[in-house]
């Protein structure tokens, strides 16, 4: 099989251990206290110390930086959403990933292989395409593919009109793709690190010291800790963090689960992705295939899920991919998502004075990781949401401006 | 796969199931008089507990009836289950 091969040989990243302090115990007081040391929260303390001039920042992790959903998740990047609110943060955190290595002076993988969604019924074709339309409008790149199209970027997709699911098209976003999602985490930690920024691990939030309804601190498993503002990105675990804080967030916490098989020849140099059949591969440079599907239908915070969805994905993946058959899976997993009822995230203020938050990101969090770091550390600088962020606020919620991405997204958020 | 204890059938595979999140959340009594935040409270905000919870589940391709059931959103563990608008058991916790 004649695929372009894109390997890339480069010296491996320094061990994290030295990248920065791994046993940084809490100071007293900061300017800010960023709970959750996931891409997101390490984006944010990045872009506080790199755009606005805040060092005095420590991010609080419960477990091991980029342990929860940063190093679960399967690196799909990409940012043709229907709605303009998701192209505007979602883009722009594209842009930002296409500099990124560059920036923050570390080793990403991130390629730009392109991400192909399939339509597989004259409705998912019509969804599609308005989907395409909209992406046009908003100056997001974005090609229709007919299933002969679908067959020469990714040559082994079966375009077979026998299917029980037979390819009718697709979308693709050419700047889409993935990058290696620990070494994301690693390079904004060292960036974030360099520039006076506390990573403070094994340190669980057991509470907030709020009063007159302004936030003055946390409390740990490593003592109290003062903070003039503080900020929640904490993903599946913000119903927990909210509730601490006393306020309700519109959110569910459910697994999402993900596989990779042993390593394979290059096959596959592009992301596909269907969300009519639930499944979406791409393969990682040194060769295994990574999938992931919908979540369990259930709230959890046990990090597992059931064994039918994987069976469910990996069917599908056999039949639009046959040379799949014979592969092996090496390992699934499962991460905990926080779902809005619009899936889309949210961003801002909470009803607590200088507390932020910044959560929702579901089951499509990881594209987002620069944006989402670089809207959370404006807000938090300045106290007033964002504009890329403002669409996001958790008053949309009563306002009824909601930002409905489920029917645009399907399940491969 | 969950093992689900469905109260007219007995445990039956979750794949015989579909879910319907948190149990007793009653349509408000006022609907005529309720402010945009009382709506948004009773449409979109539901309880995401981090332990015991009390949800409820379809038997779709069993008896097809709606039931309530406890279980622990840490482990898995199922605990009482019981039809609708019975004495809710209480929390195993």
């Amino acid at each position: 099989m004649a695929t372009t091969t894109r390997r890339r040989t480069v010296e491996l990243p320094d061990h994290p251990d030295f990248l920065w302090v791994a046993d940084q115990k809490p100071k007293k007081s900061y300017d800010v206290i960023i709970i959750g040391a996931g891409g997101h929260g390490l984006a944010t303390a990045y872009y506080l110390a790199k755009n606005h001039g805040i060092t005095n920042v420590a991010v609080i992790e419960k477990g091991w930086l980029a342990g929860g959903n940063m190093g679960r998740n399967t690196t799909i990047i990409r940012s043709n959403y229907l709605w303009d609110e998701s192209t505007g943060i979602y883009d722009h955190s594209l842009k930002l990933w296409e500099n990124l290595e560059e920036e923050v002076g570390y080793e990403m993988f991130f390629s730009q292989r392109g991400v192909m969604t399939l339509a597989h019924s004259v409705s998912d074709v019509r969804s599609k395409q308005r989907n395409f339309y909209a992406n046009h409008v908003n100056a997001v790149d974005s090609v229709w593919l007919t299933p002969q199209e679908v067959k020469e970027i990714a040559p082994i997709v079966n375009i077979s009109e026998d299917i029980r699911y037979p390819v009718m098209g697709a979308t693709f976003q050419p700047r889409g793709g993935i990058a290696k999602h620990d070494w994301v985490a690693w390079g904004y930690a060292k960036a974030a690190a360099d520039m006076g920024v506390d990573i403070i691990q094994n340190c669980e939030v057991t509470g907030f010291k709020i009063v007159d309804g302004k936030v003055q601190g946390i409390k740990t498993t490593q003592g109290d800790i003062a903070a003039d503002k503080v900020g929640m990105v904490a993903a599946g675990h913000t119903s927990v963090l909210a509730s601490m804080a006393g306020f309700d967030v519109p959110l569910q916490s459910r697994p999402l689960q993900a596989l990779v098989s042993e390593l394979n020849e290059q096959v596959l140099d592009t992301v596909v992705m269907s969300g009519a059949v639930h499944v979406y591969v791409s393969q990682a440079h040194k060769g295994e295939l990574v999938m992931g599907a919908g979540t369990d239908s259930y709230n959890s915070y046990a990090q597992r899920g059931g064994f039918h969805v994987i069976e469910h994905q990996l069917a599908a993946a056999c039949e639009l991919f046959p040379i799949f058959e014979r592969a092996h899976m090496l390992r699934t997993w499962g991460g905990i998502v926080d779902i809005a009822p619009d899936a889309s995230p949210i961003i801002g203020l909470t009803p607590v004075e200088n507390l932020f938050i910044n959560s929702g990101w579901g089951t499509g969090g990881f594209k987002a990781t620069p944006g989402s770091g670089w809207v959370m550390a404006a807000t938090i600088a300045s106290g007033e949401p964002d504009a890329l962020a403002k669409p996001y606020a958790l008053d949309r919620f009563t306002s009824g401006h909601l930002i409905d991405e489920h029917g645009a997204a399907g399940v491969a958020h | 796969m969950l093992h689900i204890p469905c109260p007219y059938c007995g445990p039956r595979d979750e794949t015989e199931f579909h879910y319907g999140s948190e149990a007793h959340v009653a349509y408000p009594e006022n609907s005529g008089n309720l402010t945009d935040e009382e709506w948004a409270k009773f449409v979109f905000i539901r309880s995401n507990p981090k332990g015991w919870m009390a949800e409820r589940w379809v038997h779709s391709a069993g008896c097809r009836r709606w039931f309530n059931v406890w279980r622990n959103t840490i482990n898995h563990q199922f605990g009482p289950s019981y039809k609708p608008f019975s004495q809710q058991p209480k929390s195993p916790a």
